[in-house]
Parts: structure tokens; sequence; C-alpha cells
């Protein structure tokens, strides 16, 4: 099997209709009630989203602790600085395309600038989040959030991740932004999954460690680069899958490794493909070792409406679109 | 020059020191050779009256704990606040001559992480009061006894955010809260009112459910009775509407919404300070 098995992902992770699946929005309810037992200043504010957010969980095993702010995410932003600044560690939630979409001056000046002890955590990110159309699709928000001094960025595979991060950014001191989708996702990674900030987990290698391309992507888009793999190794291809849930802090030794070695990078994530994951790693490889960066992502255009499935498909955002980016990176490498 | 350390100042005592200062306010404003002048010439009572009565504080540990929290939200009142910083203790008075200058740790507004004691960074307006209403509402939740001020400009009364910080601290019955304004009257492009009329700011305020004060903003005595009243009231954030000129005890700077964004020359700073020297230390109000 190509699978990394010190990644320790679930069985079958190439039969979708085997993998059970759940909302990672779920692994921040999870991560964060966690957190919240381990230290009593973790605190949870809401902006009238606690029910789809899942700050939900949080209120209800500590209802002293969690704030109810209205519809007012820039309040909501600031409102948390303030409470970081009296010992708290707050977690904010709402959608992505609200927080850090409406507020990213607050977010700027009272949490990044300011380096207070916020943790930004955007829900509903990329075209999954279905029939609610662009408005609630954020598509920016690891652009926005990665170009900030102090903040760090993360997008979680599924909600095992997801739940490892917040309880990783809850024991650090310092602002944290982390987006995640709407649908329910293949849960991929088992809690026994290694995750460390900073740090790109090898989920999937080709036999020998044959490598002529290597892929990093992170969210949803993980589980089709798996399937990408597949794909691509019964061809004859070798390939490195990286799970690169850390956006910043990125995992530049991984990411030159594997550009030495393959020669040829995909990036694949549910995002635009400019600004995001894809953004990181072209500009680090380009200042330190210049590959085919190939980018999987949405290209220069809002979502719409329909049934997340078939968004991903018109949105080139599933296995055969990085299948394509992989031959078109390996064709690159030899000119 | 730091004031001397003392249990309480009289009031004379409190405007001589205050007058004195305004002579820095102008010294620094113009060796930076940038920033406000009118509307920290104008808030000068109400910052002498914080750091040398009001809050309980401690210049040499500016992160203790137990310590009254004052939000700075209009970040451009900056060089009024460093000035009475500085002559409060916590930090070399020389040092306010390095105002918006490279390597300073007094930026041209205020940064948290570079200059213990301001509390917050700040600037772009609209924001302290979200600010001040978590502080004080992380105060709420774990029972301590400090106080929340926070200093508001009256132009940023036009962001729509000081209204959802409003509506938060009336609801949440922050009574730990006390919200300054200061009223002068003048924004970057004229007369609040012509700009954007916020009247009427107090009913605004009640009908958030806040309390709500208006004195005169240069009566220390003045200052200190609404502060007094508004601790009592616990059950609701509390504001004081603090009337004030900008560009206060200059004349020529007085009432003057140009003078917002600009320092005077060294031949406007002269006079100034001339004509400060001139009062004795006895500013006080009209209405007295």
């Amino acid at each position: 099997m190509p699978i990394n098995k010190t990644a320790k992902l679930v069985e079958n992770v190439f039969d979708k209709s085997k993998l059970e699946s759940k909302p990672t929005r779920d692994g921040f309810g999870l991560g964060v009630v966690e957190a919240g037992k381990k230290d009593p200043n973790v605190v949870v504010l809401c902006a009238d989203l606690s029910e789809s957010t899942r700050a939900q969980m949080f209120q209800k095993e500590f209802p002293d602790r969690y704030v109810e702010v209205g519809v007012a995410e820039q309040n909501m932003a600031s409102l948390a600085a303030g409470m970081a600044m009296a010992g708290k560690v707050p977690f904010i939630a709402s959608y992505a395309a609200f927080s850090p979409g409406r507020n990213n001056e607050q977010i700027r000046t009272t949490i990044s600038l300011n380096n207070t002890n916020v943790k930004i955590m955007g829900a509903h990110a990329g075209v999954s989040v279905g029939p609610d159309g662009a408005t609630h699709q954020a598509l920016e928000d690891m652009a926005l959030m990665r170009v900030q001094p102090n903040m760090k960025v993360f997008a979680p595979c599924d909600l095992w991740e997801a739940q490892k991060i917040v309880e990783a950014i809850a024991k650090i001191y310092g602002p944290a932004y982390m987006r995640f989708a709407r649908d329910k996702t293949p849960v991929i990674t088992t809690a026994e999954t290694p995750f460390k900030i900073g740090q790109a987990q090898l989920f999937f290698e080709s036999k020998d460690g044959k490598a002529d391309v290597a892929i990093f992507a992170c969210g949803p888009l993980v589980h089709e680069s798996l399937l990408a793999a597949n794909a691509l190794e019964k061809e004859g291809l070798g390939v490195e899958v990286y799970d690169s849930s850390s956006i910043k802090p990125l995992d530049e030794k991984t990411v030159l490794a594997a550009a030495e070695k393959a020669g040829a990078i995909v990036t694949a994530e549910e995002h635009q493909a400019k600004g995001g994951l894809g953004g990181a790693i072209a500009e680090f490889l380009g200042e330190n070792h210049p590959v085919p960066v190939i980018k999987v992502g949405v290209k220069d255009r809002f979502g719409e409406s329909g049934e997340p499935d078939e968004l991903m498909i018109a949105f080139g955002l599933v296995a055969k679109n990085i299948v394509e980016a992989a031959k078109k990176a390996i064709a690159l490498k030899s000119k | 020059m730091q004031f001397p350390k003392k249990e309480h100042y009289t009031e004379d005592e409190l405007y001589k020191m205050a007058n004195e200062m305004r002579i820095d306010l102008i010294k620094m404003l113009t060796k930076a050779g940038s920033g406000h002048s009118a509307s920290p010439l104008g808030t000068m009572e109400i910052w002498t009256a914080f750091y040398f009565h009001i809050l309980n504080h401690n210049p040499k540990k500016p992160d203790w704990e137990e310590r009254d929290r004052l939000l700075l939200s209009c970040g451009h009142y900056c060089p009024v606040r460093y000035t009475v910083m500085a002559h409060a203790g916590y930090f070399p008075h020389e040092e306010l001559w390095t105002l918006r200058k490279y390597g300073t740790r007094l930026q041209g507004h205020p940064e948290r992480e570079r200059l213990p004691g301001v509390e917050t960074t700040s600037g772009p307006l609209g924001s302290g009061l979200s600010q001040a209403a978590g502080v004080a509402k992380a105060a709420q939740m774990d029972g301590k006894k400090w106080w929340t001020y926070v200093l508001m400009s009256d132009g940023e009364q036009q962001a729509g955010q000081i209204w959802e910080a409003a509506m938060f601290a009336g609801n949440n019955k922050l009574g730990n809260l006390i919200g300054i304004i200061d009223r002068n009257n003048i924004q970057i492009n004229g007369f609040t009112e012509d700009v954007m009329p916020l009247e009427p700011l107090m009913q605004k305020y009640e009908a958030f459910g806040w309390h709500v004060q208006d004195i005169d903003g240069h009566n220390i005595e003045e200052l200190i009775d609404a502060v007094n009243k508004a601790k009592a009231v616990f059950n609701k954030p509390s504001l004081i509407l603090a009337h004030t000129i900008p560009g206060r005890g200059v004349e020529f700077m007085e009432r003057k919404y140009e003078w917002h964004g600009k320092p005077p020359n060294s031949a406007e700073a002269a006079e100034a300070i001339r004509e400060i020297r001139t009062l004795g230390g006895r500013i006080r109000s009209e209405h007295e």
C-alpha cells in the first residue's frame, strides 16, 4: 500500500463508499470543548451562528464561558481582543465570509498588530457550502489572514485534524486562524494521525520512494489528492501527497525537500488558487528552488448555488483536476 | 520631568500640572513635525485627572494585574497620553522628543507591543469601545474589582462598530465599564454636526441601556464626581459626555477643526507656549 503507515490513516481510504463522512466543523466543537476542560480561560464568542459553527457544543458544556455577540462580527473581533488582554483565550466563531471577511481591519489592528491571544474560527469555507451561494462561500479568507504578521493559518482535512488544531492553538500564545468546511467530508485520519503546527504530514508515497510529482493539499482536497495519487500511480508515476494543514507557518523544510526530490509540485485547496496554500508554496519555491508549481483551486471567480458535490466538479476541485495538474507539472519539468 | 509622587494632589495642583504638560505637548508635536494638536490639548485635564487622581495604577508595573485599565479608542490622541505617562513615571521624560521618529516606542498611533502601559493598539477609529467591553466582560466573568475606562472621540461615534459595542455593553450590564466621549465637535472634514450629525448622543446611549452624564471636560472636579457617580451605578455601563474645547489653552487653535491633524511650526509653538505660560496654571472652565 502506498499509504504512509506512520500517518495512521483509516482503512480503505481510496474507497469513498466505505468511508465515514462527517462535517469538519464538528472537530472545532470537539476540540474547543477539550481545550475548555484543560484551560478555564478558554471562552467562545459567537455571532448568532452557534449551531452551524458548532460553538453550541462549547455553550452546552460551559454556558458561563460562552458569549453571544449577535450579528456583529466587527465587535466580536475587538471584544475578543479585549478579553484576551484581560487573560482570556477567546475563540471567535462565524462564517469565514464574515470573519475574517467583514472584520478584517479589526483583526489586523486589534488582534494581529496587537498580538492578542485570539483564535478565529472561519466556518463554511469554500464552494462546498453549497446552496447558500457566493455570498457565503469564503474563497479568499486564507489570503487575507496569511499576509498579517503574527497570524497563523490552518485548514484541516477532516474533523479529527480540526480537533487537533484547535487543541494545539489553544495551548500556544498568539493569533491564529482556522478555516473549515460546512459539508460532510470523508474522515480519513484517526486520533493517532500525527499533527504538529508548521509540519506537513506525508500521507502517500509511491513504492521505493519514487516521486515524479509531490502534491501539497489542505482541507477536503487532501482526500481528493489521495484519490488522484492512486490514479497517477496506476499509470506508473511516482507521487507523494502531503497534508499541508499548516499554511502559516508553512513547512518550508518539507516543501523544499519535496521540490528537490520530485522537481514538480501540485497544490490543491478549496480556496482561490492565488493567495492561499498554493500561493504560499509558489512564493517560497520561487525564492529557494524554482520548479513548476501547478495550483488546483478556484480560478479568480466567485462561487454559486448548487449541491456541494456538483460544485466541486464545476469548480475543478476534484481528483481528476489534480491528476491533470500533476501531468502538467511533470510535463513542464522536462522543458 | 516627573511630577513628585503624592497620595493626593489638590485641584489647583492638578490644573497647574495640566498646564505645564501642555507646554511639553506643544514641544513634542513641534519636534515631531506631524501629529494631532487640537484634541490632545482639549483633553489634557481629562488625562491629568485620570493619571494623577482617578486610576489605580503603578507606573513601575504597567502590567500589574489589579490595575484599572484606561483604553484609548481614538489613537491619534496619543501625544497627550504619552506626555502624561512620562510625567507619571512610565518612561523617561526625554523619550517624549522621540515621538513619531524611527525606532521610537512612541509611535504615531499607540502600540501595546511597543510601549507598556498604553493597554492597546489604536488608530483606526471605532473599535476601542468593543475592546474595552471585552476587557470589562472578562473582569465581570472573573469577579475582578478593577475598572475599565475608555476614551473615545465624538467623530468616531459615526462608526457602526461603536453601536455594536454599546449594544453589547448594555445587554451584558457592564457596570464596570465607563466610557468618556471627548465632545469637542470637530473632526477632519469640519464640525461633526455638519459632517454627519451625532446628536442626540446622550439619548442614543441611554436607549442602548447606558447610564449617561454630561460634564464640562475641562473641569477636573466635575469629571471626578462623574466618575464616582458612574461607579455607583453597578448594573449598567456608564457614559460621560465631556464637553471640551479643541485646542484648549492656545487661542489661535481653539475651536478650529483645521488644527485637528497638524502640529504647530516653531513660531506658532513659541506663541502657544507664551500663551500657556501667561495663564499661570489657571486654566479653568467658563462655566464656573
